[in-house]
């Protein structure tokens, strides 16, 4: 199997990761593969798993079992990994005292031995008029700016993004995706949840939809247009959505269409 | 929008290895020191911590006009001391840990190990409200001039208590903050903690102490003493002051059956146990936690 992940250019793995917060399942036998140079669409409804998912992936939610790989090698319960990876949280409530200059350097400094360019990546996200006020008098749409640039500080071969576009306006939402789509370009793996669909359309190359912990799709979005007969990702979702309610089993699990 | 619509974002380019080591000449901080210089620019700016030195160096100063020497000036604020350390410590500290938990995420996501990323955000937590309680007590000090030997010496037997009881409720109040993910569940831990050790405890050890009046009791208050960190300081505090007048129960007890140095090592002792029971707690649950 490793040969193969390695072989299918897979950077991050999760294999049969479970996870229970007492006596909910969160995550049953979840498998996830993000793919060198493809955005990774996670989606599914409210308390599907997504959010713990992408935290089992950095090691903020330990699994009950299951595995997390990166290039094939089992990293689960270490540190040095994550300098692998980039990590756009949800919204993020930075300290209120902090500039946003202050959280750049401090994660700049947690991570001493990667190249970073602490101006570069300023005027990148276009955060210079307001990098040194305050954060707690920032806009939402402003600290989100700050938030894309401390996950895209470094140069990592992962980047795991939640939710990347919520709170943006519009011209700096489709900066960010065009932004998401060069480090695509650039062989990056990335993963991207999101409630708007809609959003996701011509940025990604895979779809894995969660419903109640388990994987009930995955594989790539031609092949989900193809399974579904529908043009849009919104609509082909909605779709498996539908036959799910119907009761039915797993439509497709491998990127293959059927 | 197109690439070259947004140059913004999209125009500049990744730095190279080349220029990162032209832009992080200099030595690079571990991730304990990273995370602590952060955190102290940032609590040391916060509102309440800043209100904090002030009342209490507004307290000291009209203490001081009105008893006219600095050892009168903190003997009066003993009590104040004994209940406004740990209140401030315990709250201001559940209450930051649920106001930066996403952020602590955000550094956890990073290539750190929780335990380093630990110790920053706790030495991050008590050393500016260490601060803050140094600040208000010495600054009137200073500036009248009060500053002789035995205010010295009291000033800082009174600085180190402060520092210790800051320490061991500030750890604390991160293991109930780690512990309960409920914010209002966890100030009303908090809040019952504070008002047990600072308020209740005393009461309770009389009250025992009255109702077991006929059995030898010296040893079960020693015992007591030592099972309250707000007690230790108090006979810390009071041993030097000697003034039997302002012991608790448990203090009398000791200043009777260990004397003035021996109470005094025995109460620092307590008071380290206190500093290091709870900050295993809050490290082992912040490193087992499920963020």
């Amino acid at each position: 199997m490793i040969a193969e992940m390695m072989s299918d250019g897979v950077r991050l793995a999760a294999r049969g990761v479970h996870k229970a917060f007492g006596a909910v399942r969160v995550l049953e036998g979840v498998h996830l593969a993000l793919r060198a140079g493809r955005v990774t669409a996670v989606l599914g409804p409210n308390g599907s798993g997504k959010t713990t998912l992408n935290k089992v992936l950095l090691g903020l939610v330990r699994a009950d079992a299951g595995a997390i790989m990166l290039d094939g090698r089992v990293v689960t319960g270490t540190d040095a990994y994550r300098r692998r990876i980039g990590y756009m949280p949800q919204a993020p409530r930075f300290p209120d005292n902090l500039s946003a200059r202050e959280v750049l350097t401090l994660v700049q400094s947690l991570r001493p031995t990667e190249p970073v360019d602490l101006d570069a990546s300023i005027q990148r996200f276009d955060i210079a008029t307001y990098v040194d006020r305050p954060l707690g008098v920032c806009s939402g749409g402003q600290r989100q700016r700050v938030n894309a640039a401390v996950a895209l500080l470094f140069s990592p071969d992962v980047l795991i993004l939640d939710e990347p576009t919520a709170g943006l306006d519009p011209v700096a939402s489709a900066a960010l995706k065009d932004r998401i789509a060069i480090e695509r370009a650039a062989g990056r793996a990335i993963l991207v949840t999101s409630h708007v669909l809609s959003e996701l359309d011509g940025l990604t190359d895979d779809v894995v939809l969660l419903l109640d912990g388990r994987v009930q799709y995955e594989g790539s979005i031609d092949a989900l247009r193809e399974v579904t007969s529908e043009r849009t990702l919104e609509r082909a979702v909605a779709a498996l959505l539908r036959a799910d309610r119907a009761g039915a089993s797993r439509m497709v699990t491998t990127g293959e269409a059927p | 929008m197109s690439a070259a619509q947004s140059p913004v974002w999209l125009g500049a380019q990744r730095a190279t290895p080349e220029t990162s080591v032209a832009t992080r000449r200099g030595r690079t901080p571990s991730v304990v020191t990273a995370v602590f210089a952060a955190q102290w620019r940032e609590i040391a700016r916060n509102r309440w911590v800043l209100a904090y030195a002030i009342v209490l160096l507004l307290l000291t100063e009209a203490l001081f006009q009105m008893g006219g020497s600095g050892v009168r000036a903190l003997t009066s604020l003993l009590n104040l001391v004994l209940l406004l350390v740990p209140l401030v410590t315990s709250v201001f500290g559940v209450v930051y840990w649920h106001a930066a938990r996403e952020f602590t995420e955000l550094l956890l996501a990073q290539p750190v190990a929780r335990l380093r990323l630990w110790w920053g955000l706790y030495l991050g937590l008590i050393v500016p409200l260490v601060a803050a309680f140094g600040v208000g007590l010495t600054l009137p000090l200073v500036w009248h001039r009060a500053l002789d030997g035995e205010t010295v010496r009291l000033l800082a037997l009174y600085l180190g208590v402060g520092a210790a009881l800051t320490a061991s409720f500030g750890a604390a109040a991160l293991w109930i903050g780690v512990r309960q993910d409920d914010r209002l569940r966890g100030l009303g831990l908090t809040l019952g903690l504070w008002f047990m050790a600072a308020l209740a405890y005393d009461g309770v050890v009389v009250w025992l102490a009255t109702a077991f009046s006929d059995w030898p009791l010296e040893r079960p208050m020693l015992f007591a003493m030592l099972a309250n960190p707000v007690d230790l300081a108090r006979t810390a505090l009071v041993l030097r002051l000697d003034s039997a007048a302002l012991m608790g129960y448990t203090g009398a007890v000791m200043a009777r059956t260990l004397g003035g140095g021996t109470g005094l090592a025995v109460s620092a002792f307590g008071l380290a146990l206190w500093i290091a029971g709870p900050v295993w707690l809050a490290e082992r649950a912040f490193r087992r936690k499920d963020f």
